[in-house]
C-alpha cells in the first residue's frame, strides 16, 4: 500500500499489579499506510491501550515495551516526554470518547482550539482565531463565530465531539488516532461526525486509525481491520472481508453482533477457547 | 490450617452466607490492620476500654477513693506511682478509675447521638419537600447551640452530673451526624437499586432501614470516631468547670482542674490526668482517620 | 383479546430550574398479551420516560394508562407491584453494593410473603444461567454480563406477567449482549411474558420484538413490524434516516 509511516512490531504494554502483572498488550504488530484503520475489540482486549502506546499516553506505572515502533523512521521507543510534546498535536493527534471529559471546562471553544494552533504552528493570535473559525466550519458547525464563544457545557455531544476533532486537527496532524470517537453519539449524529472525518481523511491525506467496540462502524468505515482480544491481535483483514475472517473469535463476533439486515432466532454466543490467549 | 482460613475468607466465590458475611468482616479488619494509622489508633482506644474494665486489677490495690492527708501532694514514688492529689488519693487509681467516667460519656453520647442523627437525616433526604426542610431547620436550630454554653445552662437548671452533660453534649452532636446521614441518602436516593426496592413494593421504613442505613454506615462511624476526641475535651472541659461527674468520682477534666493551683510546684497532680485526656483524643481522632482513608479515601 | 397494556395520550412533563420540559408527548400505543413491543429512539425522545411512566416511577397525565386492564395511577399497591418488573439499565447500579445476590433476591419475596424461599431463589438464579456458586458473591465479584442476570432473576421472581427493559444490553459488550438477548428470548417464553423493551439500538429491538414504536423528542413518530423495519417500509422520514444510519458509515452522499 502507500507509505507506511507507523511500523510497530512486538508491542507489549504491561502494568505491574501488587501480586501479578497486568499483560494489557501482547506482541501487537501492524503497520500503517495512507488509510484508515480500524482496531475492533471488547472491553480488556488491549484496544485503547495501544492506541495511548503509540502516543506515549500510557499513564504509570504501565510499562510499553517493542521490537520495533517507529514513525516516519523515528524510534518512539526513546522518546522522552519532550519528544513525545513536539510530536503529539502536530504530527500525531488523539480524540478520544467523551468531550466532557476531554474539554476544558473553563475555557472557551475558541480559547482552547486558538491555544492549540499557537502553541503548535507558532503562530499570532489573530492568525489562530481565523484558522479556528474555518476549522469550526470543516467539522460542518454552522455559526462557527457563536460557537467560538461558547463553554464546553453548552455544547450537545454531537457538536462537543465535532470541536474536539477541530481542536485535534487544526495543527494538521499526520496521524490521527479516534478511540471510540462516536460510541458516545446518537446513531444519526455519529453518521455526520463520520462523514466529517471522512472528507478530512480524504481531503487531507491524513492517516487514522479508529478504535472501537461497534463492529458494524469499523466495517463500514474503515478500510483494514485489526481484531484485538485478551491483548493480541487475533486477525487482520479488509474490511469488506469480514464476514470470512479466519479466526473463531472474529466470526463468532459477527455472528454475535445483531444485524438489521441478517435477522436470526438466536444470536451466536461467544465461546471462549483459552487457546487464543495464547 | 490457618492458610485454609484465610483461603476461605478472602475467596472471591462464597459458598455460603456465612462465608461471604465472614469473608467480609475480615477483610474490613485486615484494611484497617494493614493502616498505621487506625492501628495505632485502635490499639489506643482498645487500651481505654481495657483501662475502665480492669482499673481495679491495673491500680495494683489502691482506692481512687482513699484519702490520705498525711501523704498529700506526694511525687511519684514506689508506692504512688503517680503520687498524690491534694487530699492524698492515689493519682494513678484515680487515672485509670476516670476512665470510666470518659468510656461512660463517650458511649452514652454514641448510643444517643447516632440513632436520632441517622433517622432525622434519612427520613429528611428520602422523603424531601416539607419534611426536608423541616427537619433541617430543626437541625440547624440545634447547631447553634454552643455546647458548653448549654451544659452551663442545664447544670443551672437541672444541677451538675454526668446525665446532665451527656444530655447537654448529645444535644449538640446530633445534627452533625443528621447531615452526613442526609448526605449519603440523598446521594442514592435516585439509583436505580433504590427504584428496584420501590418497584418491589418495599414499605419506605424498609426501604430506610434495610437499603439506605447499610450505606449511611460508614460515614457515620468516621464521623462518630472523630467527633469523640471533642467530645472527651468537652466531658474533660466540663469536669474542669465542676459539671461533670461530681466528686469524689475520679474524673480527668475534675482532676486537672483540681490540680490547677500546685501546677507549678506539684506537677503531676494535674498533668498526669491531662495527658490522659491528650492520649485518648489523639487515640480517636487517628482511629477516625486511619477509618476515612480505608472508608472514604477520596475525602481524605 | 384485551390489550395487556394500554396507554393513551402518555404526556411527563420534568419541572427544572423554573422550566417545564415535556419529556413525553401525548404518546398513545397497546401491547397485547405474550407479545415484546419496542420502542426505539435516540437521546432525549422520552423512551425511557414512557417505560418509568408505565411502571409509576415518575408523575405523568394520560387519558388511559391500563395495565391488565386494570387503570394504574401514579401511586401503586404492594399487588399491583407483582404485576410488572423493571430491568435498568446499568448493571453497576441496580444491585445494592452491600447485599449479595442471595439477599437481592430473597428481598421480593420477604416483601410479599411468599414461602418456600429458598427453592425459589435456587430456581431463579438457574433459570437465569448462574452457577450455584454465585448464590453468596457481592455485586463487585461479578461481571457486568452476571450483574445483568441477576438483575433479570430478581425481576422475574415474582412471576410477574409483564416485563419492562430500559437499554438492558447498552452498556454490555456484544458478544455479552448476545447472551443476555438470548436468555431474554428464552424467558419471556418460559414465563410467558408481555414485555415492552427500550432502547436506542435499531437492530436489537428488530432481533427481539413484533412491533416497534419509533419516539423522536417525545413524540412517538410512527409504529411498525420487524419486517417493516427490517424492509426499511417506513412512512416518517425519521424512521428512514434512522434505519440508514442503523446500517452504519455509507460512502454515498447524505
Amino acid at each position: 500500500m502507500s507509505d507506511e509511516a507507523l511500523i510497530v512490531e512486538n508491542l507489549n504494554v504491561t502494568f505491574p499489579g501488587r501480586t501479578s502483572v497486568t499483560h494489557a498488550v501482547r506482541d501487537a504488530s501492524f503497520t500503517l499506510g495512507r488509510e484508515r484503520l480500524g482496531i475492533v475489540g471488547e472491553s480488556g482486549s488491549g484496544k485503547s491501550t495501544t492506541g495511548r502506546a503509540l502516543l506515549g499516553l500510557v499513564p504509570r506505572p504501565g510499562l510499553v515495551t517493542a521490537k520495533r515502533m517507529e514513525y516516519e523512521g523515528r524510534d518512539l521507543r526513546a522518546n522522552t516526554e519532550r519528544d513525545w510534546q513536539n510530536l503529539r498535536g502536530r504530527r500525531m493527534s488523539m480524540v478520544m470518547q467523551d468531550p466532557k471529559f476531554s474539554l476544558n471546562p473553563v475555557k472557551t471553544v475558541g480559547d482552547q482550539i486558538g491555544e492549540t494552533a499557537r502553541l503548535h504552528l507558532r503562530t499570532n493570535a489573530a492568525d489562530a482565531k481565523r484558522r479556528t473559525l474555518a476549522m469550526l466550519e470543516a467539522v460542518r458547525i454552522r455559526e462557527p463565530e457563536l460557537v467560538h464563544r461558547l463553554y464546553p457545557h453548552q455544547l450537545s455531544g454531537g457538536m462537543g465531539q465535532r470541536v474536539m476533532i477541530a481542536m485535534m486537527l487544526i495543527a494538521e496532524p499526520d496521524l490521527l488516532i479516534a478511540d471510540e470517537p462516536t460510541s458516545a453519539l446518537d446513531v444519526t449524529v455519529q453518521n455526520e461526525v463520520l462523514r466529517i472525518l471522512d472528507d478530512l481523511v480524504r481531503e487531507r491525506g491524513m492517516r487514522l486509525i479508529f478504535i472501537s467496540h461497534n463492529l458494524t462502524v469499523v466495517a463500514s468505515f474503515c478500510d483494514r481491520v485489526l481484531i484485538m482480544y485478551g491483548g493480541r491481535i487475533v486477525e487482520e483483514c479488509a474490511a469488506r472481508d469480514l464476514q470470512n475472517a479466519k479466526h473463531p473469535y472474529t466470526r463468532a463476533l459477527v455472528a454475535a453482533t445483531p444485524s438489521l439486515d441478517t435477522p436470526r432466532a438466536e444470536l451466536a454466543t461467544v465461546t471462549r477457547d483459552p487457546t487464543w490467549l495464547q | 490450617m490457618t492458610d485454609t482460613l484465610g483461603q476461605w475468607l478472602m475467596s472471591e466465590a462464597p459458598m455460603s452466607r456465612r462465608q461471604a458475611i465472614f469473608g467480609r468482616i475480615y477483610r474490613n479488619a485486615r484494611a484497617v490492620v494493614r493502616n498505621p494509622t487506625a492501628l495505632v489508633g485502635l490499639v489506643i482506644v482498645v487500651a481505654l476500654i481495657l483501662v475502665a474494665v480492669f482499673a481495679p486489677w491495673l491500680s495494683l490495690g489502691q482506692s481512687p477513693l482513699t484519702q490520705d492527708l498525711a501523704s498529700r501532694l506526694g511525687p511519684p514514688s514506689a508506692a504512688h506511682w503517680f503520687g498524690t492529689d491534694e487530699l492524698g488519693r492515689d493519682i494513678m487509681a484515680r487515672t485509670f478509675y476516670g476512665a470510666q467516667a470518659t468510656l461512660t460519656i463517650v458511649f452514652l453520647v454514641a448510643v444517643v447521638v447516632v440513632p436520632i442523627g441517622l433517622v432525622v437525616g434519612m427520613v429528611a433526604g428520602y422523603l424531601g419537600g416539607w419534611v426536608d426542610a423541616v427537619l433541617m431547620r430543626i437541625t440547624d436550630i440545634f447547631l447553634a447551640f454552643p455546647r458548653l454554653v448549654l451544659a452551663l445552662a442545664f447544670a443551672a437548671a437541672l444541677g451538675p452530673g454526668i446525665d446532665n452533660a451527656v444530655i447537654a453534649i448529645s444535644l449538640t452532636s446530633w445534627p452533625a451526624y443528621a447531615r452526613i446521614a442526609r448526605s449519603e441518602t440523598l446521594a442514592i436516593a435516585r439509583s436505580d437499586f433504590i427504584q428496584a426496592a420501590v418497584l418491589q413494593g418495599a414499605s419506605t421504613p424498609r426501604i430506610l432501614f434495610r437499603h439506605i442505613l447499610p450505606l449511611c454506615l460508614s460515614s457515620v462511624i468516621v464521623r462518630l470516631t472523630l467527633d469523640m476526641a471533642g467530645i472527651i475535651l468537652t466531658a474533660a472541659g466540663l469536669g474542669f468547670l465542676g459539671l461533670g461527674a461530681q466528686p469524689p468520682t475520679p474524673e480527668w477534666g475534675a482532676m486537672v482542674s483540681s490540680g490547677r493551683d500546685v501546677i507549678l510546684d506539684q506537677w503531676w497532680v494535674a498533668t498526669i490526668p491531662g495527658i490522659a485526656i491528650f492520649v485518648v483524643s489523639l487515640g480517636f481522632n487517628l482511629l477516625g482517620d486511619g477509618l476515612r482513608d480505608i472508608f472514604d479515601p477520596k475525602s481524605a | 383479546m384485551a390489550a395487556m397494556i394500554a396507554v393513551r395520550e402518555l404526556s411527563v412533563t420534568f419541572h427544572s430550574g423554573g422550566r417545564d420540559v415535556r419529556a413525553v408527548n401525548d404518546v398513545s400505543f397497546a401491547v397485547a398479551p405474550g407479545e415484546t413491543f419496542g420502542i426505539v429512539g435516540e437521546s432525549g425522545s422520552g423512551k425511557s420516560t414512557v417505560l418509568r411512566a408505565i411502571a409509576g416511577l415518575v408523575p405523568f397525565t394520560a387519558s388511559t394508562l391500563e395495565v391488565n386492564g386494570q387503570p394504574a395511577g401514579r401511586r401503586r399497591t404492594r399487588a399491583d407491584r407483582r404485576m410488572l418488573q423493571f430491568v435498568f439499565q446499568d448493571p453497576y447500579a441496580s444491585l445494592h453494593p452491600r447485599q449479595t445476590v442471595d439477599d437481592i433476591l430473597r428481598e421480593p419475596l420477604a416483601i410479599h410473603h411468599v414461602a418456600d424461599i429458598d427453592a425459589k431463589v435456587v430456581k431463579a438464579i438457574a433459570d437465569v444461567g448462574l452457577a450455584p456458586g454465585h448464590r453468596f458473591r457481592y455485586p463487585h465479584q461479578l461481571s457486568g454480563g452476571q450483574r445483568q442476570r441477576v438483575a433479570i432473576a430478581r425481576a422475574l421472581i415474582l412471576n410477574p406477567p409483564i416485563l419492562l427493559l430500559d437499554e438492558p444490553t447498552s452498556a454490555l459488550d456484544v458478544s455479552v449482549q448476545a447472551e443476555i438477548l438470548n436468555l431474554i428470548a428464552k424467558l419471556r417464553q418460559s414465563y410467558s411474558l408481555t414485555s415492552i423493551l427500550v432502547s436506542h439500538d435499531l437492530a436489537v429491538v428488530a432481533h427481539l420484538c413484533s412491533r416497534i414504536a419509533v419516539m423522536q423528542l417525545g413524540r412517538l413518530v410512527e409504529t411498525l413490524t420487524a419486517e417493516e423495519l427490517r424492509a426499511g417500509r417506513a412512512t416518517a422520514d425519521y424512521t428512514r434516516k434512522l434505519i440508514a444510519a442503523s446500517r452504519g458509515f455509507t460512502r454515498a452522499t447524505a
